[in-house]
Parts: structure tokens; C-alpha cells; sequence
């Protein structure tokens, strides 16, 4: 696509041409993708609780999430006479376009990153940072008890969870020695056996007790991180209403739950490209390598999110100080001591061949 | 250069898309749904009856704290991707070395955790 374009434009304009190209269809990618898995996410939880979930609009409910959009274009935007009204509107603004612009970097297949830059994973964890600021603001321009105090959780909740995830990036980093994507994904070519969560070759399976809980404890904290149950306290209806979003209503709502959903699928492509090995196949060889990378990539986020969903339909919410413990003094720990366990193997061995 | 920022050109354009589709929610409600405030609508939601006090009110100081935390952690796993990212490429000689280093960095980072620990800053009763 892009030789074609800087053909015919020239190469400045034809590559920027391309690139908007490029970045349209993965945004619209993403948004359908986003509506059946909202309604995935609902179904799976209907289906635990033996009930049908939506299933009135389309067949079996498939055009829910679409009329869902409509509802929310056609209602009133409701500003609280008390709130901060330009940071009341900023907040679900920057949730959602930082909600966005993660995806920039994260290769779908072979080349397919919109922009494959060599410090990827910072620069998600600097994006992913920045998303606190989308949920404190809009806590804070509510003036509102219920939002302010949802708000404070939810930042003191997310910034915990996210050293952990930090720490947990860098055993992955040690491996592979690269801070590109793609590197990360490449790293991890040649079958199931050799995906950072089940290192099985000799002698990388030493590996195998440090990285899989690693996968677990990610896994963990992508929850925490995305305020998903049972750690969605900031939400918690019977304590704090909805937390952050009490006072949203309409399109600046759809911001925020677009926000919150799209953080979640990018959690999902994390771990698959950390600890799942990317677009690659699990066995490498036909029939499964005819299937194109950008399927495996696929199928693996959705497996990861129907784990997600089920974790909401089965496990009872934590209790805060159970959160902050589980953050601070189980994973913490953990986390440092394999950054630890695998420097030392990398410096021993010279790393997985 | 202009090749290495030509890189970071499309993070820039998918910036801009979803500014204009964020924009475009936000604006598009203002054009085709009703508007009508009143002042019940417009006020906080507080179960019910109307809000006593300002909602800026004091919060445990345990929020600080965790916020203080977590600068120091993050910090300090912002400055081991560097380490991280090239310690597989160190010539056999010097990686021990590498990675004693840093071990004795974490050491003392260590040594502060546990003190936070002790000190009962973690806790959340």
C-alpha cells in the first residue's frame, strides 16, 4: 500500500497519504471489532448467570452495540452546575484519544504497525501512564462526593498495578533485548515452545517456573489496571454509584466506556505479544501456518478477553485494602525477584539462544 | 534525523484522526439531541437530597503516599529498560558486571521497600 501511493504521489505525500490510510482502517478495525466484543463481553456474562443477554436487536443481538450508539448520540449532554466545565468535557476527550493512540504502535502482523518505532514498549507504558489523568480529571470536574472519591481510588488503584506491569515488562525486555515490537514478537518464532510463558526448549525451560506466574501476575494486573471486577472498587455500584462516571451522561459517557473498553482489548494485545507470541502461529507448520499471522494475533486477543469476561462473571470483588495489599506486598515482590532471577540467567548464559 | 521523526509521523496523524472523532462525539449531541437543563437536572447526584458541602473534601493522606510510591518505583523501572534492553548484547567480560551493578542498585531500592514496609506505609485498614 505504501509502495503504491509513493508512486503515485510522490514520497512525502504519497507516504502520508498511506499512513492516514493506514491509521483509518485500523481505527475503524478496532471500533467494530470493539462492538462485538462489548457484546461478546455481555453475552459470556448472560451465559454464566443462565440468562439470554441482549438478544432483540439483529439476530441473536448482534446490531446491540449499534443501537446502544445511537442511544447515546440522541441524549442530552448533562453538565452539573457545580463542575469545571471545559475539564468536565477534557476528561473523557483524552481518555479516549489515549485509549487510541496506544494502538499506534502495536503490530497486528509483519509490518503492520502503523509506526514499528525501536522504544515501543515505553512508549505504551508512557501512554498508559498518561490514561490516570483521563480518570482523576473527570472525578475532580464533577464536584461531586461519589465521582471525587471513585476518582482517587481509581488512580491510587491503577498507578499501583502499573509497577508491577513494569517490572513484569522488563523480565520480557531481558529475553529479547529490544524495546521494538516487533522484536518482541520475533523473539518468540518457532512454535509454542518457544512463547515466553511456556519456554520448553533446553535450556530456557529453567525459565519455565519465573515467566509463566509472570503471564498470571500480568494478567492480574491487567485487570486491576483497566478496572475490570473484581477489582472494578472504583465502580463499586453498592459503595460508590459508578464511581468516576456519575455524572456523565450521552456522548462524553460513550468516550469514557470506549476508553475503558479499547484499554482493555490493548491489555489483551499486551499479553499476547509479550508472553503468547504474537501473530505467530503455535505450531509451525501447515495447516496452521497457511493462516495468516493477522488471524493468530486476532484469535489470541479474543481468547485473552473471553478470559477476561469470564473473570468478571465468576469472581466476587476485592475489598480495597485487599487490592492495595495484593499490589504492593504480594506482586511487587514477586515481580522484582524474577527481574532478578532472569537478569542472572541472561548474564550466565548469554541469554535463549 | 528527518528519517527517525518521519517515524513518530503517523503516532502524530493517528493522533489528530482521533482528536476529530472525539471531537465528532462530542459535538454531534449538541446538534440533534434536545437540550433542556433545569436546575434539579444540573445538580450533583447525591442520593437524593441536595448536596450539603463543596465535594472537594479532605481524603485519607494513604492516597499521598501511594502517589509518592509509586514515582519512586516507576522511576526506577523507567531507568532499568535501558539496562534491560542491552544486557543480552554485552560481551561475556562485562555482563556480570552489568548485572552486579544493577543488583546492587535494586539492593538499596530493596532496602527502602522494606523499610516502607515496616514503617506500615503499605497498609490499608
Amino acid at each position: 500500500m505504501y509502495g503504491f501511493f509513493e508512486n503515485m504521489m510522490g514520497p512525502h505525500w504519497g507516504h502520508f497519504t498511506a499512513s492516514v490510510l493506514h491509521v483509518l482502517i485500523i481505527m475503524i478495525a478496532l471500533l467494530l471489532s470493539l462492538a462485538y466484543l462489548l457484546l461478546a463481553d455481555r453475552k459470556i456474562w448472560a451465559a454464566v448467570q443462565m440468562r439470554k443477554g441482549p438478544n432483540v436487536v439483529g439476530p441473536f443481538g448482534l446490531l446491540q452495540s449499534f443501537a446502544d450508539f445511537f442511544k447515546f448520540v440522541f441524549k442530552e449532554i448533562v453538565i452539573p452546575a457545580g463542575a469545571d466545565r471545559p475539564l468536565f468535557i477534557l476528561a473523557p476527550f483524552l481518555t479516549f484519544v489515549l485509549a487510541f493512540i496506544s494502538w499506534a504502535v502495536i503490530p497486528a502482523g509483519p509490518g503492520l504497525a502503523v509506526s514499528d518505532i525501536n522504544v515501543g514498549i515505553l512508549y505504551l507504558f508512557a501512554i498508559s501512564s498518561l490514561g490516570v489523568y483521563g480518570i482523576i480529571i473527570g472525578g475532580w470536574a464533577s464536584n461531586s462526593k461519589y465521582p471525587f472519591l471513585g476518582a482517587l481510588r481509581s488512580a491510587a488503584q491503577m498507578v499501583s498495578y502499573e509497577v508491577s506491569i513494569g517490572f513484569i515488562i522488563i523480565t520480557v525486555l531481558l529475553l529479547v533485548g529490544s524495546l521494538n515490537l516487533s522484536d518482541i514478537v520475533e523473539a518468540q518464532a518457532g512454535g509454542i515452545w518457544h512463547w515466553h510463558a511456556f519456554m520448553l526448549t533446553w535450556p530456557n525451560i529453567v525459565l519455565l517456573p519465573v515467566l509463566f506466574p509472570m503471564l498470571v501476575i500480568f494478567f492480574v494486573s491487567a485487570l486491576a489496571e483497566t478496572n475490570r471486577p473484581p477489582f472494578d472498587l472504583p465502580e463499586a455500584e453498592s459503595e460508590l454509584v459508578a464511581g468516576y462516571q456519575v455524572e456523565y451522561s450521552s456522548t462524553p459517557y460513550l468516550l469514557f466506556m470506549i476508553g475503558e473498553y479499547l484499554n482493555i482489548v490493548l491489555m489483551s494485545a499486551m499479553t499476547v505479544i509479550l508472553f503468547l507470541g504474537g501473530w505467530h502461529s503455535p505450531l509451525p507448520f501447515p495447516p496452521f501456518e497457511w493462516i495468516p499471522p493477522v488471524f493468530w494475533f486476532a484469535l489470541k486477543i479474543v481468547l485473552v478477553f473471553f478470559m477476561f469476561a469470564m473473570v468478571k462473571a465468576m469472581v466476587p470483588r476485592y475489598r480495597y485494602d485487599q487490592l492495595m495489599r495484593l499490589g504492593w506486598k504480594v506482586f511487587l515482590p514477586t515481580s522484582l525477584v524474577a527481574v532478578v532471577l532472569v537478569g542472572g540467567y541472561v548474564a550466565l548464559t548469554g541469554g535463549p539462544a | 534525523m528527518t528519517e527517525f521523526l518521519l517515524e513518530y509521523l503517523p503516532i502524530l496523524i493517528f493522533f489528530g484522526i482521533a482528536s476529530a472523532m472525539g471531537i465528532a462525539f462530542l459535538v454531534l449531541p449538541a446538534l440533534i439531541a434536545p437540550s433542556d437543563p433545569d436546575p434539579d437536572k444540573t445538580a450533583a447526584y447525591e442520593c437524593g437530597f441536595n448536596a450539603f458541602e463543596d465535594a472537594r473534601i479532605k481524603f485519607d493522606v494513604r492516597f499521598y503516599l501511594v502517589a509518592i510510591l509509586f514515582i519512586i518505583f516507576d522511576l526506577e523501572v523507567a531507568f532499568l529498560f535501558p539496562w534491560a534492553a542491552t544486557l543480552i548484547e554485552m560481551p561475556d567480560a562485562t555482563r556480570a558486571f552489568a548485572f552486579f551493578s544493577m543488583l546492587v542498585f535494586l539492593g538499596i531500592l530493596t532496602v527502602g521497600f522494606i523499610y516502607e514496609w515496616r514503617k506500615g506505609a503499605l497498609e490499608w485498614e
